[in-house]
């Protein structure tokens, strides 16, 4: 039974013990995960910098490839011999096999006019004098045009070299292969939303990004946002699954390499290792939690024992005192009530005596008197035995220590009582303990603690029932039990069963000293009289008495 | 049962005053004090056989003092000691101190008789 000031203590520590754990755990933990975010985000960042630069790099140099054959060939041939159809296929045929990724070629001399062409579309004597890139061209010498459709009607670009040839000027313009071009490109896509494509500056794409859009559609990420080097950005657009952004820009700075995932890709990781992060620190809390609470309770258990063993020894203390003080108390009342009788009886005595005289002998009421000054004899008797059984048997005499066998005596003791106990259908049995040590005590007064137990007992069982006696050895005492199933004593009464003419029982039936000659006796023998009581289960009796070895003789 | 003489001490008047009014109906030659000291005045010029003496007096010396300067005037005369605690270790304790008997109050007449005529009994072998 825990009474509320335990549950609320134990309630105190263990909040107490989980603050003091938890505060620290939880910091650690918040900490270290926010630490390792910001590391993880930053390494996260470098590698995709890194890819888009080094993916930059990669189209430069592919490009570069192009651009370096394609202007090797203009200037080692002469315009008259690159006229020649099966020279320029022979030409075309080199810079397949050395470089690659290049779909037809054509020779564009100073007025626009495609002369000659090797590739898949008959471009012969197309004139591309008005087109953007021929302007550019002539102009700069060499010329990497964005994507466009053109004569042929499907995506791609070219390059353009101009050769000065004594005081002519002819172009040697290859297309790239829009396929090979867009699969370089794209082998920067990384897991399962990577992205990796190539915009102008006016954000028109040059090979097609991976969801959504096509080549030649406008993206809605202005690419102005990225500046020189490599630039890395978040957009969060109110969208389910914002992406990351590192966008390098090629060589010729018109065109915007760019790499792109999905920041919850890009952080899946991170989100593991938070998960397991949470899980340990979950496990750990719980184990605190476990093991706050179980040791708390164990500790608090152990002061609750320990609070009741004090409480019982003090109320044990309070109780001897009390009986104490009652005994003083009893002799003094004793003596005072003693002197009085002791003077009625006197007084009676005389009256008596003077009644015997002849005088009296004929008065008509003789008789009368005779027998009320009998009945006041009567009643002061009652009243000595009260006084005498208050004090009388306890203080009857110092114990005479002699021999004592504990068994012995119980024994006897049951002998007398058992006829009463038949009449009453109670059973009395016992269970002693062999070798028992013979002791040095009062048998007689140990007898009289006996009686009174046990005819308490068979009073509180009333009818049918069982008594059972036991003996057994501690180091110290010998302790006798004296166990009834009768109706047990309410627990009010329970503090008061000691004190002298205190009974439970009908009036008449006990004067109430019973109980407390026998706890002067068992005091007086240096042992102890307890009980323990349940309401409706019984009372049981220990009688210890301490284990005192005889002089030998 | 031959003439003998009583002196009866207690502090309780009524108690000596009757006890001694029946003794003296019954022919004892019984006298009766209030105190231990009054006691010690009468035992100068006369010596009683019996003295019945209470062993707590208010007062003054108690009856196991009284009884010892008795005793030491008159080792003959005996004494019954008269105790209103009904313990027994003063009364004991008297017997130690050369007391004859001890009775315990309330006592009837007729039992403090019989310790007196032990008394006698005692007192009459010893001379």
């Amino acid at each position: 039974m825990k009474t509320a000031i335990y549950v609320r203590f134990q309630q105190k520590i263990i909040i107490t013990c989980l603050l003091i754990a938890f505060i620290p755990l939880l910091l650690t933990g918040i900490i270290i995960y926010f630490q390792f975010a910001g590391m993880y985000q930053d390494k996260i960042e470098a590698q995709m910098r890194y890819r888009s630069r080094a993916q930059a790099e990669s189209v430069d140099l592919f490009l570069q490839e192009r651009t370096a054959i394609l202007s090797s060939m203009a200037d080692t041939h002469l315009f008259d011999i690159i006229l020649q159809e099966n020279k320029l296929a022979q030409i075309f045929k080199i810079m397949n096999q050395r470089a690659g990724a290049f779909t037809d070629l054509g020779v564009i001399d100073a007025s626009g006019m495609q002369r000659a062409y090797v590739g898949p579309f008959n471009l012969k004597g197309y004139d591309y004098h008005s087109q953007h890139w021929f302007a550019e061209v002539m102009s700069k010498g060499l010329y990497i045009s964005d994507v466009y459709m053109g004569y042929r009607n499907i995506p791609h670009f070219i390059i353009a070299v101009r050769r000065q040839e004594n005081d002519s000027v002819w172009i040697l313009r290859a297309t790239i292969d829009s396929n090979i071009f867009e699969g370089i490109v794209r082998s920067a896509q990384i897991g399962r939303t990577g992205d990796a494509y190539i915009m102008n500056r006016e954000g028109i794409y040059q090979t097609p990004p991976r969801f959504n859009s096509k080549i030649l559609d406008r993206s809605s990420i202005d690419p102005n946002l990225f500046g020189r080097g490599t630039t890395l950005l978040g957009f969060e657009r109110g969208d389910k699954h914002p992406r990351l952004f590192a966008g390098s820009w090629l060589a010729n700075d018109k065109w915007l390499l760019i790499i792109s995932e999905e920041k919850a890709e890009e952080t899946k990781g991170l989100v593991n290792t938070r998960n397991i992060e949470i899980g340990v620190m979950a496990i750990g809390v719980l184990i605190i939690i476990i093991a706050t609470i179980f040791s708390t309770r164990q500790t608090v258990h152990q002061l609750e024992s320990a609070d009741l063993k004090m409480s019982r020894m003090n109320a044990q203390l309070v109780q001897s005192d009390k009986l104490a003080a009652l005994g003083k108390m009893a002799a003094g009342i004793a003596h005072e009530i003693n002197n009085p009788l002791a003077v009625i009886i006197q007084k009676t005595g005389w009256m008596e005596d003077l009644l015997e005289e002849e005088e009296f002998q004929n008065s008509n009421n003789i008789q009368e008197l005779k027998k009320s000054v009998k009945k006041i004899e009567a009643h002061v008797e009652r009243a000595r035995k009260v006084v005498h059984s208050m004090l009388g048997y306890a203080r009857r005499m110092e114990p005479r220590l002699e021999d004592v066998d504990v068994n012995d005596t119980l024994h006897q003791t049951i002998a007398l009582l058992e006829n009463y106990a038949r009449l009453n259908n109670i059973r009395i049995t016992m269970e002693s303990m062999e070798d028992l040590p013979i002791i040095a005590s009062d048998q007689g007064q140990l007898q009289q603690v006996f009686m009174n137990l046990l005819s308490n007992a068979i009073d509180a069982v009333g009818k049918d029932g069982i008594i059972r006696v036991t003996s057994e050895k501690t180091t110290f005492m010998i302790i006798v039990r004296i166990i009834d199933n009768g109706p047990g004593i309410p627990k009010e009464k329970q503090k008061k069963i000691f004190e002298p003419f205190f009974t439970t029982k009908q009036e008449g039936q006990g004067m109430g000293m019973g109980l407390w000659i026998s706890y002067t006796i068992m005091e007086k023998l240096g042992g102890s009289l307890t009980f323990v009581s349940t309401e409706g289960r019984g009372t049981t009796f220990n009688v210890n008495i301490p284990i005192i070895i005889p002089e030998k003789k | 049962m031959r003439h003998f003489s009583i002196l009866v001490v207690d502090d309780e008047e009524d108690f000596v005053e009757t006890l001694v009014s029946r003794l003296k109906k019954r022919d004892v030659d019984a006298i009766g004090v209030r105190s231990g000291e009054e006691a010690l005045e009468n035992i100068k010029s006369r010596e009683f056989d019996v003295v019945i003496m209470d062993i707590k007096m208010p007062g003054g010396m108690d009856g196991i003092e009284a009884m010892r300067s008795i005793k030491k005037e008159h080792p003959q005369t005996e004494i019954i000691l008269l105790t209103g605690h009904a313990s027994v270790e003063t009364g004991i304790e008297g017997i130690k101190f050369g007391a004859f008997d001890y009775v315990l109050k309330p006592v009837k007449l007729e039992e403090l008789l019989k310790k007196i005529s032990s008394a006698l009994e005692k007192k009459n072998t010893k001379e």
